[in-house]
C-alpha cells in the first residue's frame, strides 16, 4: 500500500489519521488496507441462498458472454438480483424500523406516557393527519396524535390496499406505480416478501424480482421514511434555518464531550435536554469542567444539528477519529453505521461507549436502555456518567482546530416559506428560476462515507462541479456533512463555488448553494421538496419531467441502496459511485439503467469518477430542460386585459 | 433580496414599528382605549391589516394585537457574516411595517383631523392642502371601477422626489399617458413629488390621476391599502385572505413602486412590503437589484434607471402591456386627462354651456358620400378669436361603411364626450345639444385648433369601433345660424332614436348579450345585458354590447340566446343560465333578470346601485354609491356594496344602473317599481322625470313623490310612516318574504 494514497481530503481526519497511526490504534482507515474487497462479492456472483453452494460464479476471463448457472441452476441474473433485492429490503428494514421506534414513541407522547416529549409542532401535525384522512375539527391535538400514531404503526402492518403516503405523489407518478403493480401494500410485508422470493427456488426471474425490490424501496421513501421524518417533525419540531458549526474541532478541551451517534434522534433529544439543565450542569463544574459540551456524529448529529445548532462532529468515517482526540468522555449509539471497530478504540483511552437501543448491542460496551417511558431520567443517567468519567482522562487531549460554520435546516416546508415570506410561501420562485434558466436544475446528492475511496472527496468534487453548473444541490446524511465541512453549507460559498445564475438566486433569497436537508432517513424531504415543485406548476406534471438527478457517490450501506432505489422508481435518475452491485449480470444491470427509464422514467448508472458522474447529471438536467421546452430562452410577456380576464 | 436591501428593509421596519408602538402610547394616553380610530368613510377600516389579518381596527385598544404580530413579524437584524436566509423575513418584515404605518396614519387622522382632505378628490394649492389622504369608499370606487375596466391598469407609487419640477411633470405625464394613476408619497432630500407638479403647474388631484397621498413614505399605505380594497370590493375576497389578495394583486393590479432619489432603511421596508403583492421597484438610484423572478412576475428590484427611461422600464419590469392610442393633436391624450379642469384664467375658449350653442350628432351616409378623414372647419377658429371668446359650435360627425348600422350612430355619438374631454387642457361636458367645451390658453399655445376635435373623432372611432364602419368624416361649424341648421337637424334624429329605444323590449329581441368585461378584477361575475335591463354598471345598454360584440367577436360581450324563458315573472332563461354557469366558471348556476328575491344578478362591484329589500315596508329602497349617508336597511352604500360585490348571489339585494330604475322590467318579479319605498333625494332628483312618466303609466302620477328620501326618513321606520301617510300602493302588494 502506498503512502501517497489519499484518505481524506478533510484536514481534522487527516491529523487524528496520522494520531492513529503514531499510536497504533486500528481504525477503519488502517483495516481498510488489511482486508481488501471480495472480488466476487463485488459484483455480487456469488449465491450463498441454500446449503449446495455457495456458489461462486465469476464472470469468465476468456468467454464473457458465456451463461454461468448455480448448482440449482439459477442463472447469473437471478443471483445478482436476489442479492440486489435482499439489500434493499436490508435498507429499507432499517429505515423503517427506525421509523417504527419513532411511531412507538410517538404514540407514547401522544398518551403523555413519555418523559420529556411534546408535541412541538401542531402545524404539521394537523397536516399530517389530514394526509391520513384523520377527521382534525374540534378535536384536541392530543386525540389527533393518539390517532395519527395509530394509523402510522397501521401503515408497518398493512396486509392489502395502498400505503396512505402514495396519494402525496403526483398523480402521473401514482398511475405508473399501479401500472407496473408496485405500489406497496404495507412496510413489513413487502421486506417479508423480498425475502420469501429470494428464498431457495421462489422467483427467479430478475424483472420480477427487481419490481418486488421496487416496491419495498418505495415503502421505504413513501412509507418508513416519510413517516419517520413527519412523526419527528411534530415531536421535535420541523427544522427551521439554524446557525451550527462542524467538525472535530467542535470537541472542546475542557468540557465534558458527549457524542451522540447514530441515527434515531429520540434519546439524543432528550441529552439535549437535560444538558441544558442547570443541575447537570453545576455537576460539570464540581469535576472541574468548564461545562458540558454535546456534539453529534453521524444522522443523530444532523437531526440534532438541524433542530438545535448542536455542534457537529464529523460524518461516518470520523466517528473512531472522536474518541482518538482523547477528549470524548462518553459516546452513545443506538442503531446503524457505528462501527464494531469503537469499542476497541474507545479502550486506548478513558471513552464509554453506551449502546441504548435494545436492537443493538456491541461487545464490551456498557448498554443503557433507552425507554420513552422513562427517556429524560435515562438521559440524565447518561450525562451523569460523562461528567464522572471527564477526571478519568489519561491521554493527552488532541482536538484538531478545524470546524466551520454552517446553515442548515432546510426542510421542505422551510424552503416553502423561505422563498415567499410568512404571506407568499411557495415554490414559484424555484420553479421560475428554473424555468428561466438561472438554475440549471436540482440534484440530490446524499449517501455515505466509503473507506474505499478518499473521504469526502468525491461529495465534495461531485457538488462543486454541479453548483458551478448552477445546479441547486439538496443533500442529506454523510455527504451533507462534507459539504458543511468544506463551507459549501453557508451562503458566502454561493459567491466563491456557483455558477452566476444560482449564484443570483441564493444572494436573493440569502441561502447557500448547497441546502442541507437532514439525515439520510430525511431523504424523503427531498420527495416531497420535488413533488411540491411538480405541483406548483411549469416544471411536467410528473417527478420524471422536472429537471433533476440524484446521486451517492461515496455510498456504502444498503441503505443507500434502499433511497437509490426509491428515487429511481420516483423517477429520478441516481447515479452510483464507488461500486455497484450487478455488476455480476449484464442483464441486471441492463435492466436497472436502461429498461427502468422505459418503465418507471427513472432509471440507474454507475460513475465512480465524481466529475463524470456530475456531467452525467447534467446531462440527464438538460435533457429534461429540453423536453419541458425550457432549454431557450423565453420572451417576456406582457399582459393586457384581456389576458388578465382569462386568468379566470 | 440582496443582503444589503433585507439588512435596511429589517432596520427599516424596526424604525417603523418603534415609531408606531410610540405614537399608540401617546395616542392611548391622550385618547383612552375605546376612542374610535381609522380612515374616512370607509367599510374596510385600515385595509391593509384588515385584508391580510381580517382584524378591522376601529377603536385605539385593537392597536395592540395588530402591533404584536408586527413583532412577531419582524426578524431580528442580519448578521454581516454567514448570515440566515433573508429573502422571506425581510418580506414578512416589509408587511409589518405597512401594518405599523397604517396605524401611524390612522393615529395622525385622529390627532391632526385636518392634515388630509378627508373626502376631496381635489386639491387645494392656493390653501397649501395638497394631501389627499386615504380615499373614502366612494373614491376608491368610482376609481376602482376604472382598473377593473381596464381604463387603468394599475398604478405607479412614486416615493420621494425628482431633481427637478421639470423632471417631475415629464414622468408624471408620461405615467398619465400609459393611463396609470400615480400615488405620491414620501420625501427626498427635502423635496416632494407632489409639490413639484404643483410647482411646475401640474394639476393633480385624483381626476388627473395624479394623487397626492401624503408628505411621508407611511403614506404609502394609502396606494397598498387601495390595491387591498380593490380585490376586496371587486376579487370577492374575504378579510383575512391575505393569500388570496396578495396574488390577486400580483395578477391583475398592475402596480409598481417609483423610488426616486436616497433609498432609506424606511423606503427598503415599505420596498420590501409592496413585493408581497408582486409590485416591484424601480429606483433611479445605484441601490442594488434582485432580478431573480418569482414573488412578482419578473424582476424585484431594479436600480438606477435615468429618468426618461424609468416609466418605459417601470411598465416592462411589471409585464404590462399598455395600449396607448396614438391621436394626431398637438397636446398629450389619455383617460389619465379626462379628469383635468379648465377653468377662469386659463379658458381660452367656451362652446356652450348655456351660454352658446353646442351640439354634437353623429349620422350615417352612404358610401359614397363620404371621404375618410375629411374634415372641415367653417366659421371662426380659435386664431380667429381673443382669449375668454365664446363661441358657437356644431360637430358632425359623418360615418359610413358596410357593417354600419343606424342603431350604432348614438353609440359612437355617445363616446364623443369621453373621446374629447381625454386631450389635455380640452375640457367637454355633456353630449348631444347639451355639450359643452371649453379649450384651455395652455392648449392653444401646443398648438390646439378646433379641426383637432374633428381628429380626435376621426382616429378614436376609427381606433375603438373601426370594425362596423369604414369611413367617417367630420365638419365643425362655429357661425350661428349653421350651427342652427344642425341643431334642428340633430333633435329630429335625437327625437326618432329615443322613440325607436323606447319600444324596444326584452321581448322584442330573441338575443341579449353578455359583458364579462370585469372578470379581470371579479372572475365570477357574469352581466346579462337586455334591452329592458341595461348593465349594472350603467355603461353599457344592449345596443352598446351588440355594436362591443360586432366590433370584437371574442370580446367580452357575448350575444346569449335567450332560449326558453322558464319562468317568466323573475326573467329567468335557459340560454342565459346555461351561459351563465360557463362564463362564472360554475359559480353561478341561475340568475333572474327581473328580481332581487329569487336568485339576483352578480355585480362586480361596479354598480351604480344597490337595491336592498325593506321586510317591515314590504317594500325595496336603492341607494347610489354618491349618497355615502346611512341608509334605512340599516347599511351604507359601501357596506351593501361588500356583501353584494365580488360576484356572490345574494338574495334581498341587487346591484343595478340608475337608469333600470325606470326601466319596465326593473324588479317586475318582486313587484316593479311600485316595491320602490325609498332612494336618496339627488338620486330621485336626477330621475325625476322617467320616474313621473313611469308613475303616469301606472296610474300613480305622484310616484317620485310618495318615495321617501333621506329628508323624511332615516330609518325604516320612518320609512313606513311617510309610505303609509302617503298611501304607498306596496302596502296592499303581496307579501315580499
Amino acid at each position: 500500500m502506498s503512502e501517497e494514497i489519499i484518505k481524506t481530503v478533510d484536514r481534522a481526519t487527516k491529523e487524528l489519521i496520522d494520531k492513529a497511526e503514531r499510536e497504533n490504534i486500528k481504525t477503519v482507515f488502517s483495516r481498510s488496507e488489511e482486508i481488501r474487497p471480495c472480488p466476487i462479492g463485488i459484483e455480487e456472483s456469488c449465491c450463498k441462498i441454500c446449503a449446495m453452494g455457495p456458489c461462486r460464479l465469476p464472470r469468465s476471463k476468456k468467454d464473457s458472454q458465456r451463461e454461468r448457472v448455480g448448482v440449482c441452476g439459477a442463472t447469473i441474473d437471478t443471483i445478482v438480483a436476489r442479492n440486489f433485492a435482499r439489500r434493499v429490503a436490508a435498507g429499507v428494514a432499517a429505515h423503517s424500523d427506525h421509523a417504527r421506534e419513532v411511531a412507538e414513541t410517538f404514540l407514547k407522547t401522544a398518551r403523555g406516557e413519555a418523559q420529556g416529549f411534546t408535541i412541538k409542532d401542531e402545524v404539521k401535525l394537523l397536516a399530517v393527519a389530514l394526509d391520513f384522512g384523520i377527521e382534525i375539527e374540534g378535536k384536541d391535538a392530543r386525540d389527533i396524535a393518539i390517532e395519527l400514531a395509530e394509523k402510522a404503526l397501521r401503515e408497518f402492518g398493512r396486509q392489502k390496499g395502498e400505503l396512505t403516503y402514495i396519494n402525496k405523489a403526483p398523480k402521473k407518478r401514482q398511475d405508473i406505480w399501479r401500472r407496473h403493480g408496485v405500489v406497496p401494500r404495507g412496510i413489513d410485508r413487502e421486506v417479508v416478501e423480498v425475502m420469501h422470493r429470494t428464498h431457495m427456488g421462489v422467483d427467479q426471474d430478475y424483472r420480477h424480482i427487481l419490481l418486488q425490490t421496487t416496491r419495498c424501496a418505495l415503502a421505504d421513501g413513501w412509507g418508513g421514511s416519510m413517516i419517520s421524518t413527519d412523526l419527528q417533525d411534530i415531536m421535535f419540531g420541523t427544522p427551521v434555518p439554524v446557525l451550527g458549526s462542524i467538525n472535530l474541532g467542535v470537541l472542546k478541551e475542557d468540557e465534558v464531550n458527549i457524542v451522540v451517534h447514530g441515527h434515531e434522534p429520540l434519546l439524543p433529544e432528550l441529552l439535549v435536554a437535560a444538558s441544558r439543565e442547570p443541575g447537570i450542569r453545576s455537576l460539570a463544574e464540581k469535576v472541574g469542567a468548564k461545562g458540558i459540551n454535546l456534539a453529534g456524529m453521524c444522522c443523530s448529529a444532523n437531526e440534532v444539528l438541524m433542530r438545535h445548532g448542536i455542534p457537529c462532529a464529523g460524518n461516518f468515517l470520523q466517528q473512531e477519529l472522536a474518541i482518538i482526540t482523547g477528549a470524548v468522555e462518553l459516546m452513545t449509539v443506538d442503531v446503524q453505521c457505528e462501527m464494531q471497530g469503537l469499542q476497541s478504540v474507545a479502550e486506548c483511552f478513558h471513552t464509554k461507549l453506551i449502546t441504548t437501543s435494545d436492537r443493538a448491542r456491541i461487545e464490551g460496551a456498557e448498554h443503557i436502555e433507552f425507554h420513552p417511558e422513562d427517556g429524560l431520567d435515562t438521559a440524565r443517567k447518561i450525562l451523569r456518567l460523562a461528567i464522572e468519567n471527564y477526571p478519568n482522562r489519561r491521554h493527552a487531549v488532541y482536538i484538531p482546530s478545524y470546524k466551520q460554520d454552517t446553515v442548515v435546516g432546510f426542510s421542505h416546508e422551510t424552503i416553502n416559506y423561505l422563498l415567499g415570506g410568512l404571506f407568499r410561501a411557495s415554490y414559484r420562485p424555484l420553479n421560475d428560476n428554473i424555468i428561466n434558466g438561472r438554475i440549471r436544475g436540482v440534484a440530490g446528492v446524499v449517501g455515505c462515507n466509503n473507506v474505499r475511496t478518499p473521504h469526502d472527496l468525491c461529495h465534495l468534487t461531485m457538488i462543486k462541479e454541479l453548483i458551478k453548473n448552477d445546479v441547486l444541490v439538496l443533500t442529506t446524511g454523510c455527504a451533507a456533512m462534507a459539504c458543511g465541512k468544506a463551507g459549501l453549507l453557508i451562503p458566502e460559498a454561493a459567491k466563491e463555488f456557483a455558477g452566476s445564475g444560482l449564484q443570483e438566486v441564493c444572494e436573493a433569497v440569502g441561502i447557500p448553494p448547497v441546502l442541507h436537508m437532514g439525515a439520510c432517513v430525511d431523504n424523503s424531504r427531498i420527495l416531497v421538496a420535488a413533488t411540491a415543485m411538480v405541483k406548483e406548476g411549469g416544471l411536467g406534471d410528473d417527478l420524471a419531467d422536472l429537471p433533476a438527478a440524484g446521486a451517492a457517490p461515496e455510498w456504502m450501506s444498503e441503505k443507500a441502496l434502499a433511497i437509490g432505489h426509491y428515487f429511481v422508481a420516483s423517477g429520478i435518475f441516481t447515479v452510483f459511485g464507488t461500486t455497484w452491485p450487478t455488476l455480476g449480470s449484464d442483464r441486471v444491470t441492463g435492466h436497472l439503467f436502461k429498461d427502468y427509464e422505459e418503465m418507471f422514467k427513472g432509471m440507474w448508472a454507475y460513475e465512480p469518477d465524481p466529475i463524470k458522474a456530475a456531467q452525467l447529471m447534467i446531462e440527464h438536467i438538460d435533457k429534461k430542460r429540453k423536453a419541458l421546452g425550457i432549454d431557450k430562452a423565453r420572451e417576456r410577456v406582457l399582459f393586457d386585459m384581456a389576458m388578465r380576464r382569462a386568468l379566470g | 433580496m440582496s443582503k444589503i436591501i433585507a439588512s435596511a428593509a429589517i432596520r427599516g421596519a424596526h424604525k417603523i414599528l418603534n415609531r408606531a408602538r410610540d405614537r399608540y402610547k401617546k395616542a392611548l394616553d391622550r385618547f383612552g382605549p375605546e376612542q374610535e380610530i381609522g380612515f374616512p368613510n370607509t367599510a374596510y377600516y385600515l385595509p391593509i391589516i384588515y385584508a391580510i389579518t381580517g382584524i378591522g381596527v376601529s377603536r385605539i385598544k385593537d392597536i395592540e394585537a395588530v402591533l404584536k404580530i408586527c413583532e412577531r413579524l419582524i426578524p431580528p437584524p442580519v448578521k454581516e457574516n454567514t448570515p440566515l436566509p433573508y429573502l422571506a423575513p425581510s418580506l414578512d418584515a416589509g408587511m409589518a411595517t405597512l401594518f405599523a404605518e397604517e396605524v401611524i396614519e390612522a393615529i395622525r387622522y385622529l390627532e391632526e383631523p385636518d392634515f388630509y382632505l378627508a373626502n376631496s378628490e381635489d386639491v387645494e394649492p392656493a390653501g397649501g392642502k395638497i394631501w389627499l389622504g386615504a380615499a373614502n369608499d366612494v373614491i376608491f370606487r368610482k376609481r376602482g371601477v376604472e382598473f377593473v375596466d381596464g381604463t387603468a391598469p394599475g398604478f405607479a407609487a412614486i416615493a420621494g422626489a425628482a431633481p427637478d419640477p421639470e423632471t417631475a411633470s415629464k414622468i408624471a405625464l408620461e405615467l398619465q399617458e400609459k393611463n396609470l394613476y400615480v400615488f405620491m408619497c414620501g420625501e427626498n432630500q427635502g423635496k416632494r413629488f407632489a409639490e413639484q407638479l404643483v410647482e411646475a403647474g401640474v394639476q393633480i388631484g385624483w381626476p388627473t390621476r395624479l394623487v397626492s397621498f401624503g408628505p411621508d413614505i407611511s403614506a404609502a399605505v394609502f396606494a397598498i391599502g387601495f390595491a387591498c380594497r380593490v380585490a376586496m370590493a371587486f376579487g370577492g375576497i374575504k378579510p383575512g385572505e391575505f393569500r388570496k389578495n396578495l396574488i390577486y394583486n400580483k395578477d391583475r393590479t398592475y402596480a409598481f413602486v417609483l423610488a426616486l432619489g436616497d433609498v432609506t432603511d424606511e423606503w427598503y421596508a415599505n420596498a420590501a412590503g409592496a413585493i408581497n403583492w408582486g409590485f416591484p421597484t424601480i429606483a433611479d438610484t445605484p441601490i442594488p437589484q434582485v432580478l431573480p423572478t418569482g414573488i412578482c412576475t419578473y424582476e424585484h428590484v431594479v436600480s438606477n434607471i435615468p429618468h426618461e427611461h424609468i416609466v418605459q422600464k417601470a411598465v416592462e419590469v411589471r409585464g404590462l402591456k399598455v395600449q396607448v392610442s396614438k391621436v394626431p393633436i398637438p397636446v398629450s391624450y389619455g383617460p389619465a386627462f379626462e379628469g383635468e379642469r379648465v377653468r377662469g384664467e386659463d379658458i381660452y375658449l367656451e362652446m356652450g354651456g348655456g351660454r352658446t350653442i353646442a351640439v354634437e350628432w353623429t349620422t350615417s351616409k352612404r358610401m359614397e358620400e363620404v371621404e375618410d378623414g375629411r374634415i372641415d372647419v367653417v366659421g371662426k377658429d380659435v386664431t380667429d378669436v381673443e382669449p375668454g371668446a365664446r363661441l358657437h359650435f356644431a360637430m358632425v360627425a359623418e360615418v359610413a361603411g358596410r357593417n354600419f348600422q343606424e342603431d350604432f350612430e348614438p353609440i359612437l355619438e355617445r363616446q364623443n364626450h369621453h373621446l374629447i374631454n381625454q386631450a389635455q387642457g380640452i375640457m367637454h361636458i355633456g353630449q348631444r345639444d347639451i355639450a359643452w367645451i371649453r379649450i384651455s390658453k395652455q392648449a392653444v399655445e401646443k398648438g390646439f385648433r378646433l379641426e383637432h376635435i374633428a381628429r380626435i373623432i376621426h382616429a378614436k372611432y376609427h381606433q375603438e369601433f373601426g370594425a362596423i364602419f369604414d369611413k367617417v368624416q367630420i365638419k365643425i361649424y362655429t357661425d350661428e345660424e349653421k350651427v342652427r341648421e344642425i341643431l334642428d337637424a340633430a333633435r329630429a334624429s335625437y327625437a326618432y332614436r329615443d322613440a325607436r329605444i323606447e319600444g324596444m323590449t326584452d321581448e322584442s329581441v330573441d338575443t341579449f348579450y353578455s359583458c364579462i368585461l370585469c372578470q379581470s378584477f371579479a372572475p365570477s361575475h357574469v352581466c346579462i345585458v337586455s334591452p329592458e335591463r341595461t348593465g349594472l354598471c350603467g355603461a353599457y345598454n344592449w345596443l352598446d354590447c351588440r355594436a362591443a360584440y360586432e366590433i370584437n367577436p371574442d370580446g367580452p360581450n357575448q350575444p346569449v340566446k335567450k332560449g326558453e324563458c322558464l319562468d317568466d315573472r323573475y326573467g329567468q332563461f335557459k340560454g342565459c343560465n346555461e351561459y351563465i354557469s360557463r362564463a362564472s366558471r360554475q359559480k353561478i348556476q341561475s340568475v333572474s333578470l327581473y328580481s332581487l328575491m329569487v336568485d339576483p344578478m352578480t355585480t362586480c362591484g361596479c354598480c351604480e346601485c344597490i337595491a336592498a329589500i325593506l321586510p317591515m315596508c314590504n317594500g325595496i329602497m336603492t341607494v347610489d354609491r354618491d349618497f355615502t349617508e346611512m341608509t334605512p336597511c340599516g347599511m351604507k352604500f359601501t357596506t351593501l356594496a361588500g356583501s353584494v360585490g365580488g360576484g356572490a348571489q345574494t338574495p334581498g339585494f341587487l346591484g343595478h344602473s340608475k337608469y333600470n330604475i325606470t326601466q319596465r322590467k326593473f324588479l317586475k318579479g318582486d313587484g316593479g317599481i311600485l316595491r320602490l319605498v325609498w332612494m336618496p333625494k339627488r338620486l330621485k332628483e336626477e330621475l325625476r322625470d322617467r320616474l313621473q312618466k313611469r308613475g303616469e303609466e301606472l296610474g300613480i302620477p305622484n310616484l317620485p313623490d310618495i318615495i321617501a328620501d333621506e329628508t323624511v326618513a332615516l330609518t325604516e321606520e320612518e320609512v313606513l310612516n311617510y309610505i303609509t301617510e302617503k298611501g304607498h300602493p306596496c302596502l296592499t302588494l303581496e307579501p315580499l318574504l
